[in-house]
Formats: C-alpha cells, structure tokens, sequence
C-alpha cells in the first residue's frame, strides 16, 4: 500500500446552514519517496487535500492512511508551508524557524542544551534561500516573498518523512522561483522524502514531481495522473526541451477544458 | 523647524491647557470671591500641598500600596482565568454570563460587607482594587486567546503539538497584547477600587485623609488630597502603558520612519 492512501475522500465546509462541498471523491496514492504536484483551479480544495493528508481537518466522507495507519487526528512527522505565511510574528525569522524544534521529538529533548547547533542549521537553510541577513528580523519587517522564504525553512528544518507544500513561491518573482526549484530538488535528492507540492505554476509543478494530479473546479476530483518520465536531476535547460514542454502544454489543455464551462 | 516647533507644541499642549484651566480657576476664585471654604484657590491648594508635603505623602504611600497589592493580585488571577476561559470553551459559557453580573455590581457596595468580614484598615482596600479590577483582564486575556487565527494553531498542531504546547507557544504570547492593554485600564481601576473602599471605611490612605479633612471644613487639604490623587493615577497609567510598550513591540509593529 503506498505511504499517503487517500479512498473515496470528500470533503463539506459547514458553517451553520451554509455548507460548501470542497472536495469530492478525492481517491489516489503517494509512494514513500514521491514527489507529487496539485494544479487545478483556483477554489478546486488543493489547500483542502493538504489540511486533509495531515489530519488537520477529518475528512466527511472516505479514508485517509498514512503509512498504514488510519488518520484520526494531525499527525507527526509533517513539516508544512501553508498557503499564507503564518508566522508569528512575536518571534523574530530565527525563532519562528527554530519553532518546530521546540515541539517536534526528537530535537526537543535536546534544543536547549544544542541550541547553538540548531542555530547553525537553521542559519544554513537561510542561506539557501538567501536571507541570511533577516534572521534577527521580526516576519513583519520581511517582504511577502521573505515571509514565504522563511516559511519554507520553517517546514523544512526538522527534515520531516512528509513534506507538504502550499504554492510555497506563490508570491516570489521568476527568478528566485526557479533558483528555489533547485534548491528543492536538491533536497529531495538528497534526503528523498515524501513531498506533496500544490501549484499554479505547470512548469514548477513538472520539473519537481514525479506525478503530477490535475483537479476539475470545485467541487474538487482528480481528473488527470500525470506521470513525469523526464530524469533527475533536472534543469533550467530541460524545462526547453521539446519533451518537456509537450508535458506542459498537455497538462495546460487539461486546465482549459477545466475552465470552459 | 517649523514641523519641530509644532512637534513641541504638540506636546506642550496638556500643560498649556492646564496651566490655563487653574488660572482661569484662580482669577475666578478671586473675581467672584469664593469663600475658601467651598473652593479654595489653586496657589493656596499647592501651598497647603508642599506645607503638609510629608503627612500627604504618608497617606499617599498606603493607597500605592494597597493598590498596587490588589492590581498585582488581579493581574495573576485575571491571567489564570482569562486563561482558562479563553482556552476551554465549557468554563467559557459557564464563567462567562457570571463573570458579566457580578461585574454588574457597584463595587461600592461590597465595601460594607469586606468590612464586616475583615475589618477596617489596609485589607479591604486590597480586596477593594482586586476584585474592581480583575475583570478588564479577564475579558482581554480570554479574548486574546479566543482570536488566535487558526491558521497560526494548525501550524503547531500539524507538528503534533499539545494542548499545552499550543497555549504556550501561541496562546500566551497572542494573549500577551491584550492584557498589557487591559492593565492600563486595570490599574485606574484598581486605584479606584482602593480609594472608594478608604472613603467608606478606611483609616488610612489618601481617601482617608481627604474624608477627615472635609469633616474638619478644612477644603484646601482636601483639594490638596484631590491632587495628590489625581497625579498618582496619571503616574501609575503612564507606568502601565510604558510596560504595554516595551512588552509588547510586535504588535505595534514597531517605527517605520528612519
Ligand atoms: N474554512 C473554510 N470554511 C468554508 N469554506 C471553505 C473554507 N476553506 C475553504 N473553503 C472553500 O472550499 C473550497 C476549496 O478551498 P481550498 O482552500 O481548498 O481551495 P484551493 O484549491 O487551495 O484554492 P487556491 O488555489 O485559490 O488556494 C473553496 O471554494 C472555499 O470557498
Ligand atoms: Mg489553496
């Protein structure tokens, strides 16, 4: 069975009277290991999947497994982005890094006696994305774009089996997006974790995953597995390659026809 | 120069307004003659002020300190069951409607009965400025708490964070802004509570003092106890919101201009 087994999962937002089916039948399977990519519309419930994988919201109907067991409740293990930058913003961009070691075994038994090593690593991942300068910034004195930075660090510090990652470059320019794409695939070669990356961006999402998942409007379903055949380590040259780009275009008329009521 | 000039002027401006207010006071004591006896002047109100400096001061301690007693006391309890109020959602609807109707009584009134229970002297004023100025805290802590973003508690909760791990490392820290705010209003509060209770029934502090001194006739000790008062309270706020200050920089997200 794969790591991440999601059966026949929906999902309604209630609130009182006023319900809002956001995900419908959702059914497929990540293996350990896997990097998987989101796309689909803008509403369609990618955010729901994430918040659903992780046991942050239970499912209203099906069945969502992770490594075997069923979710009842969050689970351990994850390091999540979300969509917008939560960070808090009483602790500098430092701190809030360094916050999943205060919680998370088994570095929180020993972040206070190695607290320096901790700072090392931390200060490490800064570099990667370049903000190396705002680790005793507060997150309001950061740029949106710093802010995703920085959440990105914060999910990826305790180099969690399940990484899950909500449109983390949604608010950074094409450049530094790219470079972080490096960065990313760089990590998961190196540690091989189990990724789960929601998108807009089709070139972002078929030169990191292995699978890329294309969902209809809202309410939500899985409409296209799309299985990424292209070698890693892959480069800013392979996303101009002809096979490369053909896996764009199809996975864009896909979304289109999602569009065109 | 001139953005400075108003800048200063800015500042200057309680003072001046002050300072015009007590010599309109005093003219018109000495126009229209007004016996001493009903409204003294304010040059005899400040002699009387520095002339029995000492004894003021005496009286003036005794209220700081039963007030500041019941304001820390509130603090702690306000904290401890603005806390629990904000974090669980039964001893919300349980505490809540009880909290608001006893807050409902004239604090006035309670005097009587602490006296009965604990005599006349320095307790009741405690309990006075305790019980009048808790309530401001408990509402803005269990606020504070209740308003957490839930976006910012699934963080912590996808890293499989405790309860208590949730209250600690966003609850308290979230609540922090609203209770160093509601203290500016606790301790006027608090300083209330404890003169209401020594004009009632004390035997000592300020309010003490000014209640002999009118039983005497003698209006410039009382109007001198008046200011005395008056200042502490202004004091005692200012403390208050400095601490809100520096407690609390991020929520003021701090200065911008260079
Ligand atoms: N807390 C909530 N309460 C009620 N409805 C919600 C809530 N969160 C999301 N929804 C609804 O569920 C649907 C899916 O939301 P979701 O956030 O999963 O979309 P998304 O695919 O992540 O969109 P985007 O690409 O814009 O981030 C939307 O129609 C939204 O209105
Ligand atoms: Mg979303």
């Amino acid at each position: 069975m794969a790591f991440v087994d999601l059966k026949g999962v929906s999902l309604t937002y209630r609130l009182g009277k006023d319900t809002t089916l956001a995900l419908a039948d959702a059914t497929f399977g990540i293996e350990k290991g896997e990097f998987i990519a989101v796309v689909g519309p803008s509403g369609c419930g990618k955010s729901t999947i994430m918040k659903l994988v992780t046991g942050l919201l239970p499912p209203s109907g099906g069945e969502v497994m992770v490594d075997g067991k069923k979710v009842k409740g969050p689970i351990k293990g994850v390091g999540m982005a979300f969509q917008n930058p939560t960070l808090m913003p009483w602790r500098t961009t430092m701190n809030n890094i360094l916050l999943p070691m205060e919680v998370v075994e088994p570095h929180k038994r020993r972040f206070r006696s190695h607290r320096a090593e901790y700072v090392e690593r931390a200060m490490k991942l800064l570099k990667t994305v370049g903000l190396t300068d705002f680790a005793d910034k507060y997150p309001w004195q950061l740029s949106g774009g710093m802010q995703q930075r920085s959440n990105l660090c914060r999910a990826l510090i305790h180099e969690p089996e399940l990484l899950m990652l909500d449109e983390p470059f949604g608010a950074l320019d094409a450049f530094t997006r790219e470079e972080l794409w490096g960065v990313m695939q760089a990590l998961w070669l190196e540690k091989r974790f189990t990724g789960v990356l929601v998108t807009h961006d089709l070139r972002e999402a078929v030169y990191l995953a292995d699978t890329v998942y294309v969902m209809s409007r809202r309410p939500g379903r899985i409409v296209l597995a799309k299985k990424i055949d292209i070698p890693r380590p892959r480069t800013l040259a392979t996303t101009f390659e002809p096979h490369f780009v053909d896996i764009v275009h199809e996975l864009r008329d896909r979304i289109h026809q999602e569009h065109a009521p | 120069m001139t953005d400075l000039r108003r800048e200063a002027l800015k500042h200057a401006m309680p003072w001046l307004f002050l300072a015009g207010l007590l010599i309109v006071w005093e003219v018109s004591c000495i126009v229209f003659q007004v016996p001493e006896i009903i409204l003294p002047k304010p040059t005899k109100i400040f002699a009387v002020f520095f002339q029995r400096f000492d004894i003021l001061m005496a009286y003036c301690w005794d209220t700081l300190w039963t007030t500041t007693v019941g304001f820390l006391l509130a603090i702690a309890f306000g904290l401890l069951l603005g806390l629990a109020i904000g974090a669980s959602p039964f001893v919300y609807s349980g505490l809540y409607p009880l909290l608001i109707a006893f807050n409902a009584i004239p604090k006035v009134a309670i005097v009587p009965i602490l006296m009965i229970w604990v005599g006349v002297g320095s307790l009741p004023a405690v309990i006075t400025a305790f019980v009048i100025s808790f309530f401001p805290i408990v509402v803005n802590v269990a606020t504070g708490l209740a308003t957490i973003e839930p976006e910012m508690r699934d963080v912590l909760r996808s890293l499989g964070a405790s309860r208590l791990e949730i209250l600690t490392k966003v609850g308290i820290p979230r609540a922090m802004p609203y209770l160093f705010a509601s203290l500016k209003v606790a301790i006027t509060l608090a300083f209330i509570g404890s003169v209401i209770s020594e004009t009632v029934g004390g035997n000592n502090g300020i309010g003490f003092l000014m209640l002999s001194a009118s039983a005497r006739n003698d209006a410039p000790t009382t109007f001198a106890g008046l200011f005395a008062i008056a200042i502490m309270g202004v004091a005692m706020y200012a403390v208050c919101a400095m601490v809100e200050k520096r407690m609390t920089r991020w929520a003021f997200r701090g200065e911008i201009v260079a």
